[in-house]
């Protein structure tokens, strides 16, 4: 009895509605719809929850209090007052990435941050976005960054090839470890799913296992989302206030 | 050795790296009981998903290569 196994397949990118503009295929692809899904979502939820502005909130006016709060909570506990003029920014960031890994959970849905072409685009902004703001606020005393306070000179020859090293890494790190988890996530569902048919009577301990892996996939897709964003809130720090 | 036969030994050696994984997310959890269980006031449960998620994404890097080996090269 073959078992087939085609895990990655779900990962394929398909026009929807091709484009071509010049030499460049500019074509509404599956990822492109379900960005455009996330950010309606994210519209909706806020739009529809701010319609009525009651007193004591209702569900949805309660639901986007709630996000509201959370992400506010995590900017002034982590960046401090100044990290308030960023927050349109790591709100977006946080539900854009939130609904893409949630939309991947919905059978048929197509996760978008599972590609690392997207995880490295939001790493790389994020990146050059606060070094840009660091240099910004302090001119070149943000390469102070990079010099730990009270080391001895010998050492600080070891140290700052280092501390450049895995400054620059960040955006490698951040992308990677998002599209790593979602991509590992359902390729693990498919391979599992797979087996599921071919052994016929026993096939219902991969379906088990399956859906534990779900339950534990929910759990990654919103602490990613949470992840990501509170690195972002804690590389914003470091710019913000260099140590 | 053929390039097929290559692939499959390096994904395999690569996913070694998910021991790393699995002893971290471990220590994580052994130090969030271990923390509860002395003061159950504590509200350290937001750094122990944190922790775990950050020991995860070390070990799925190796997960990673190992993908980039089978289905890339």
């Amino acid at each position: 009895m073959a078992i087939e196994l085609h895990p990655l397949e779900q990962f394929q990118i398909e026009r929807i509605i091709p484009v071509h503009v010049g030499g460049i295929d500019a074509s509404f692809t599956n990822s492109a719809l379900f960005m455009c899904v996330a950010v309606l979502l994210a519209s909706a939820l806020l739009l529809w929850g701010t319609k009525r502005r009651e007193l004591v909130p209702g569900r949805w006016q309660s639901l986007a209090e709630i996000s509201y709060e959370f992400i506010a909570g995590m900017i002034d506990e982590n960046v401090g007052h100044e990290g308030r003029e960023y927050f349109n920014f790591i709100f977006t960031l946080f539900l854009f990435i939130l609904l893409g890994n949630l939309l991947g959970m919905i059978p048929y849905g197509f996760t978008f941050t599972s590609h690392i072409v997207v995880t490295f685009a939001m790493a790389a902004v994020v990146f050059i976005g606060v070094t840009i703001i660091g240099l910004a606020r302090h001119g070149f005393h943000f390469l102070s960054l990079f010099v730990p306070h009270g080391v001895p000179a010998v050492l600080l020859l070891l140290l700052v090839p280092i501390e450049v090293l895995s400054y620059f890494i960040r955006p490698f790190t951040l992308s990677i470890r998002l599209f790593a988890n979602m991509m590992a996530g359902h390729t693990m569902l498919a391979i599992f799913a797979g087996f599921v048919v071919g052994m016929g009577i026993f096939g219902i301990i991969p379906l088990g296992v399956d859906v534990l892996l779900i339950f534990l996939e929910l759990l990654v897709a919103v602490l990613q989302a949470y992840v990501f964003t509170i690195l972002t809130c804690l590389y914003l720090r470091d710019a913000i206030h260099l140590h | 050795m053929d390039l097929a036969a290559a692939k499959m030994i390096g994904a395999g050696l690569a996913c070694i790296a998910l021991v790393g994984a699995g002893i971290g997310i471990g220590n994580v959890f052994a130090a969030l009981i271990n923390s509860l269980a002395r003061n159950p006031a504590a509200q350290v449960t937001p750094f122990a998903f944190l922790g775990f998620a950050l020991a995860e994404a070390t070990g799925l890097f190796g997960l990673a290569i190992a993908f980039l080996i089978l289905f890339v090269f």
